[in-house]
């Protein structure tokens, strides 16, 4: 009785994650909320670290810390501004009808914040290399590269999921910092160390900085595959 | 939906048995000896003096913290995992985590008291201090969610996942600060492996603490429980009142 | 004020849906407090009521969106609780929400819908004619649309879904006469296709022409069950 067009999971999962990743970056693309909003937040943030810091030694010292610390800010910013634009017509309810699994939209979603959350993140590095001044060396250069890619998909992971759980609740925003900051914290930790041993900003040797890739590809991992598993019950499927 | 037999009158009953009110005379004895002992029978240490006897209270509490994180992980896997979700390990789960935060709550406080009476200092970024902070800061998201809303069966789903989630994350956050602090020497005096050099009565004060915490853990989760058991079924008995105005709406004028 | 009728029994089950007992909370609020009653396929059937009657949670309902508290729901043959993947796969929703994304084109949204069930450029360009999108209002971003405009790609958005079960949330509203005509038009052909169409609205003048048998919801119930006058195809 059933035409043969509905069969059960004629989409993979992997396709219809690539699909929602697409849409949310034709979105941010059109809408340029990220670029026009968010980028200024994070950047002016990083001034007034400057302006807390007060002395050229600190702010150049820590700018690593103060970068991570920017861009955690910023996530909270991109991952309510993510599930808005799913919630602001109905759109989460009608990738449910769809029949769009909770593993789809977590990793699709994911995706397309981790895309946004890498440039978000060069234009701070770059902005913490003109305001407080580190130094780039050539030997760190891999490690920070590694550390930024992997940083970023973790950071993505966390906010898409526990953003998934407080878009339900109208109202409820306020309890997506207390979830996400906590979890993230090894993100903060190992990065920061990593960049830190990368620009030699501490005294640090570049050979410092990679045990923490591992924590950072630890911590991804985990979040990557027990957020795959949890993000059905927290979005209530 | 819910567990309680019909006959049960929500607006009376109360959560007590002989069995809990055993337990918490227990308790409130234990609690009573611990207190002779800690405060006027076991010695003040060498090194440390009189501060030492901030150790009965919080190396217990420290204990049953970390034992609710587990009771409540483990309570949350069986109610997600078993095919009957029962609403039974939620509850459970909720009740532990409450008198867990309780007891996180007493372990930071007389930890930062202690440190600041043996190091001059409140704080320390040792691993375990910083962990029990992040697990503190986890259990109050964990009850928030709680309290979010929707059905029994949907508080109950939600809340196990965040549970199971900070499984996931304390671990890594205690193995990141420890990383990170690698060159911190560790504390001499909470050190695991009992390193203080505790003379007998000493180390029996201690294990009353552990025992007397324990029995008050127990008795204060099954309360706690019978409570949750009772609020569902209020909420429910609520629901059969709501229904029948509900139905009864179809005939008001206003519903054609 | 009689009470809706027990379902008929048709062989080979020809039910898409059928409530029994049927109840649903949103915030400890009961929705639905007992709702019993069916629809055949190939139905056009109208849910009319006051506000709050539980019209809307009646269609969220049918399309997996609310858990069932109590009672006994199937719906295009399916459980509800133990099959809501694939009944949620088989119908399409619209809701007081579009389910659109504002920022994206008219055929951006109708694309992307489409996609998540793997129809192709070519069914995606024959709903967008069959709502009248095709052409200019095509690559207008839904946000700048009228009101009218974006309830017609969302119903592109289901026609580009195929679904077997077409569940409406006073439908009719913000559209014009033209797009009204239109809408029933689309849904009478629907329905000859195959489709059971449910629509809950208001205006029973306007929409009871359409359907095949109009449901009474009031309490959370419902409470009424009449053949539409209009056709000839009532129980």
């Amino acid at each position: 009785m059933a035409p043969d067009h509905s069969v059960a999971g004629a989409i993979p999962p992997w396709r219809l994650a690539w699909l929602i990743a697409l849409k949310d970056l034709r979105i941010e693309a059109r809408s340029r909320v990220v670029v026009y909003q968010v980028l200024p937040f994070a950047v002016i943030v990083m001034v007034m670290f400057g302006f807390a810091l007060d002395d050229d030694g600190i702010a150049q010292r820590v700018a690593p810390g103060l970068i991570w610390l920017a861009t955690l800010f910023s996530l909270l910013v991109v991952v309510q501004r993510s599930f808005a634009v799913e919630a602001a017509d109905g759109a989460l309810d009608a990738l449910r009808v769809a029949g769009v699994d909770a593993v789809s939209i977590f990793l699709g979603k994911a995706l397309a914040m981790a895309a946004q959350l890498v440039v978000l993140e060069l234009v701070l590095f770059v902005t913490a290399v003109v305001l407080y001044g580190p130094r780039v060396r050539p030997g760190g250069l891999a490690l920070l590269v590694v550390t930024w890619v992997l940083a970023t998909i973790g950071l993505a992971l966390v906010g898409t999921l526990y953003g998934g759980l407080t878009a339900g609740f109208t109202g409820r925003e306020t309890l997506l910092p207390l979830l996400v900051l906590p979890v993230v914290a090894p993100v903060l930790i190992g990065a920061t160390r990593a960049v830190e041993s990368a620009l030699g900003t501490t005294g640090a040797a570049v050979s410092e900085g990679w045990p923490w890739i591992g924590l950072l590809t630890v911590f991804a991992g985990a979040f990557g595959v027990g957020g795959s598993l949890a993000f059905g019950p927290l979005i209530d499927e | 939906m819910s567990i309680p037999p019909d006959d049960t009158d929500i607006t009376t009953a109360g959560t007590s048995s002989a069995a809990t009110r055993l337990l918490g005379t227990l308790a409130v004895v234990g609690v009573a000896w611990l207190v002779a002992f800690g405060l006027l029978f076991s010695p003040a240490d060498r090194d440390q003096r009189e501060s030492v006897r901030i150790m009965y209270v919080h190396v217990p509490s420290a204990w049953l913290a970390y034992l609710a994180f587990i009771v409540t992980a483990g309570a949350s896997a069986l109610y997600l995992f078993r095919a009957a979700h029962s609403l039974v390990w939620d509850r459970l789960a909720g009740a532990s985590a409450e008198v867990g935060v309780v007891f996180m709550g007493i372990t930071l406080l007389t930890g930062m008291l202690w440190g600041r009476l043996s190091w001059g200092v409140f704080w320390t970024w040792d691993a375990r201090l910083t962990t029990t902070a992040f697990l503190f800061v986890t259990y109050v998201g964990y009850l928030a969610v709680r309290r979010l809303g929707g059905t029994h069966q949907q508080r109950a789903r939600r809340s196990a996942a965040v549970a199971l989630l900070g499984v996931l994350e304390i671990p890594l956050v205690h193995f990141s600060v420890r990383l990170w602090r690698n060159l911190h020497q560790e504390s001499t005096v909470a050190r695991p492996d009992g390193d203080v050099k505790m003379d007998g009565l000493m180390l029996f004060s201690l294990v009353v603490g552990l025992v007397a915490f324990t029995l008050l853990y127990v008795w204060l989760v099954i309360h706690r429980q019978r409570a949750l058991v009772l609020e569902d079924a209020a909420e429910d008995h609520g629901l059969e009142q709501a229904l029948s105005d509900r139905r009864a709406e179809a005939a008001l004028p206003g519903g054609r | 004020m009689s009470p809706a009728p027990d379902p008929t029994t048709h062989p080979g089950g020809g039910l898409a849906v059928e409530f029994t007992d049927a109840v649903a909370i949103v915030g400890g609020f009961p929705v639905l407090a007992g709702a019993n009653f069916h629809v055949r396929r190939g139905e056009i059937v109208l849910l009319h009521g006051p506000n709050g009657a539980g019209k809307t949670s009646l269609l969220r309902l049918c399309a997996g969106l609310l858990p069932l508290e109590r009672g006994q729901a199937r719906v295009l043959g399916l459980d509800l609780v133990r099959q809501r993947a694939d009944v949620r796969r088989r119908v399409g929703l619209l809701g007081h929400g579009n389910g659109l994304y504002v920022d994206l084109t008219v055929s951006e949204n109708v694309a992307f819908w489409g996609a998540t069930v793997g129809a192709g450029a070519g069914e995606i360009a024959a709903a967008l004619v069959r709502m009248g999108l095709d052409g200019r209002l095509a690559t207008v971003a839904v946000g700048r649309c009228s009101a009218g405009q974006k309830r017609r790609t969302a119903l592109a958005c289901l026609v580009v879904r195929r679904a077997e079960l077409w569940l409406l949330d006073e439908p009719h509203a913000s559209l014009d006469a033209v797009a009204r005509d239109e809408l029933d038009d689309l849904l009478r052909k629907a329905a000859a296709a195959g489709a059971t169409v449910i629509v809950a609205s208001h205006e029973t003048e306007r929409a009871a022409p359409l359907a095949t048998r109009q449901l009474a919801v009031a309490g959370g119930r419902v409470v009424d069950d009449t053949p539409s006058p209009g056709v000839g195809r009532g129980t």
